[in-house]
């Protein structure tokens, strides 16, 4: 399997001189199968740039799994060419919206509405076809197979884990670590940190043993305070995160709009001071746009 | 009747919530700092909006390998902004009113279900039940009327003749919402409960609240005294006027009368208040 990071910012696209070595577009991930399929995580801006890649390949099949429907995760789904091109075959997967109960087309086809695009959904050319996931629910796409689990953000978002011809892959999409809401007076702290203990334990199985994470690494543990419950981890959550899970190397993505090369070189340096004598760290790299990772 | 049934448990899909609630889950969200124990103290306290949240959570779009409960752990699993925008979006639908043409007074209503929720979760510390939760003590107790709040909503004249009936003939709520409706609120509960998928230990009480004989769970025969509990001490009214016996199993456990029971359970007006509280404007 071959991936491609298309897109590695977060909330908003980030072009400039300071963001030319990372990259300034929004998450998207392209994955190519030994077999040839191509999946793609996420549909932020950095699609754009992906979909022209892949004109190429036309007619094109290929699977799109949206981690959560905040602007930054599918703001680039309708400048995707492909999705204009006849014959070509797209699926699009991702997770309901319990609040207002609409099914993944639902949510989608709203930025495309007239007030917001200028082509409606319902003259893309492509054989676009729409399925909304259930969590665990496993797709299987040729030899690979896919399968969701919820993560904590302020929107229903999927982790995916991608298991193909041997290889595991797991992307957190947007992610913060679970906290207790309560302090340790209160009559549900203790109620609240079991619950908080066994959903931590379900997904560290769920990842178990990955040779590639890629996690939600939005801010510094400084910045973290001010930013709680805004759903984003940090450096330091996702090593933590994938050195409980056994993960063989992790990437570290959706890095802050204002964050820039310098800064993201000096969050580097200080995460190999910070971990270098401790034992059992995972191999980690900060995630750049056009990075490649053969697995 | 078996269609109005179907009719009817399913326009409960978009039934409002209680007035205090609304009111509280409106002021609370308008703040982007708002609290998130407030906010769930305020589900917790909201038969609808605890239902609704329990109902989605339940649903087959989720992969849990055990079912939810409690509103925390709904929290844990979809976040504190899905469940802050599920309870908004009850909200929004408007209130229950407090009057309607059923005479069925709401208040009243809301009184009986928290002290019988209190009631139940104040049984499950005192018998300290190993294998539940307290929380499904207090929320079996908070739902095990919820059909005449379903009644009174949407049959409210049919639903005032039964109230009429029971009051004049002497007899049961239940037995005339038999004979006006052919199925009766504790049955009407459990429908809902079985078809939003919640789980069985939560809906056998809301189906045998007033059962006297078979094998009852300890959950159902809980709620039962409770429920009597409750109506013995007039914390609120839900148009039953009969207090029924308390189970022989609850009476033997604590080997004394309901006011012995009531006593041995620690200072249960007290614990009512405290409920009442989190729904107050």
């Amino acid at each position: 399997m071959k991936i491609t990071f298309r897109g590695v910012r977060g909330s908003i696209p980030s072009p400039g001189p300071n963001t030319v070595r990372y990259g300034g577009n929004t998450t998207s991930i392209e994955l190519e199968t030994d077999d040839g399929r191509i999946i793609i995580l996420d549909a932020g801006t950095g699609i754009y740039p992906l979909g022209q890649n892949l004109l190429k390949q036309m007619p094109l099949k290929c699977s799109i799994f949206i981690t959560h429907t905040h602007w930054d995760h599918i703001q680039g789904l309708p400048f995707f060419v492909p999705l204009f091109v006849p014959k070509n075959e797209i699926s699009i997967y991702g997770a309901f919206d319990p609040v207002f109960d609409r099914s993944i087309k639902d949510v989608l086809n709203r930025q495309m509405e007239y007030c917001y695009f200028p082509v409606r959904e319902a003259e893309l050319k492509a054989d676009i076809q729409y399925n909304t996931l259930r969590e665990r629910q496993t797709i299987e796409i040729g030899a690979t197979k896919i399968t969701p689990i919820l993560m904590n953000h302020p929107v229903l978002n999927f982790g995916y884990r991608i298991e193909s011809n041997g290889k595991s892959l797991f992307f957190t999409g947007d992610n913060e670590p679970l906290f207790n809401i309560y302090g340790p007076d209160d009559d549900y702290y203790l109620e609240y940190e079991v619950l908080i203990a066994n959903k931590n334990r379900m997904l560290a199985d769920f990842i178990k043993g990955v040779d590639i994470l890629i996690a939600d690494a939005a801010y510094t543990s400084q910045e973290y305070p001010a930013r709680k419950g805004w759903g984003h981890g940090t450096f330091d959550s996702c090593i933590a995160l994938a050195k409980e899970a056994g993960a063989k190397d992790l990437y570290l993505t959706h890095h802050e709009p204002l964050r820039s090369d310098n800064d993201l070189d000096n969050i580097y340096s200080r995460l190999q001071e910070q971990y270098s004598s401790v034992q059992g760290i995972p191999q980690y790299t900060i995630a750049s746009e056009g990075l490649e990772v053969r697995l | 009747m078996n269609n109005k049934k179907h009719d009817m448990i399913s326009l409960v899909e978009k039934m409002p919530a209680f007035p205090r609630s609304v009111h509280r889950v409106l002021e609370l969200t308008s703040d982007i700092n708002c609290n998130p124990k407030d906010l769930i103290e305020v589900i917790e306290h909201d038969p609808v909006l605890i239902l609704k949240i329990l109902k989605l959570v339940n649903s087959a779009y989720f992969g849990l390998s055990q079912p939810i409960t409690s509103i925390n752990h709904a929290v844990v699993y979809i976040g504190i902004n899905t469940v802050k925008n599920l309870a908004l979006s009850t909200a929004t639908i408007g209130v229950l009113p407090r009057k309607n043409e059923a005479g069925f007074d709401m208040d009243a209503f809301l009184l009986h279900s928290l002290s019988t929720a209190t009631v139940a979760r104040l049984f499950a510390r005192k018998l300290k039940v190993k294998d539940r939760d307290p929380f499904d003590f207090f929320l079996s107790g908070l739902l095990h009327d919820f059909g005449k709040i379903v009644f009174a909503h949407f049959m409210p004249h049919e639903f005032h003749k039964a109230l009429s009936m029971a009051k004049e003939k002497a007899m049961h709520l239940y037995e005339a919402e038999n004979e006006i409706f052919d199925i009766d609120h504790a049955q009407v509960g459990s429908l809902l409960g079985e078809k939003w998928q919640l789980p069985s230990n939560i809906i056998e009480p809301l189906r045998g609240h007033h059962c006297q004989d078979g094998n009852r769970s300890v959950l159902t025969e809980v709620v039962n005294a409770a429920n009597q509990i409750s109506k013995e001490l007039k914390m609120g009214h839900s148009g039953e006027n009969i207090i029924e016996k308390i189970p022989d199993e609850i009476t033997a456990l604590f080997g004394t009368d309901i006011d012995g029971i009531v006593g041995a359970l620690g200072d249960v007006k007290a614990e009512i208040d405290k409920a009442m509280l989190f729904i107050k404007i």
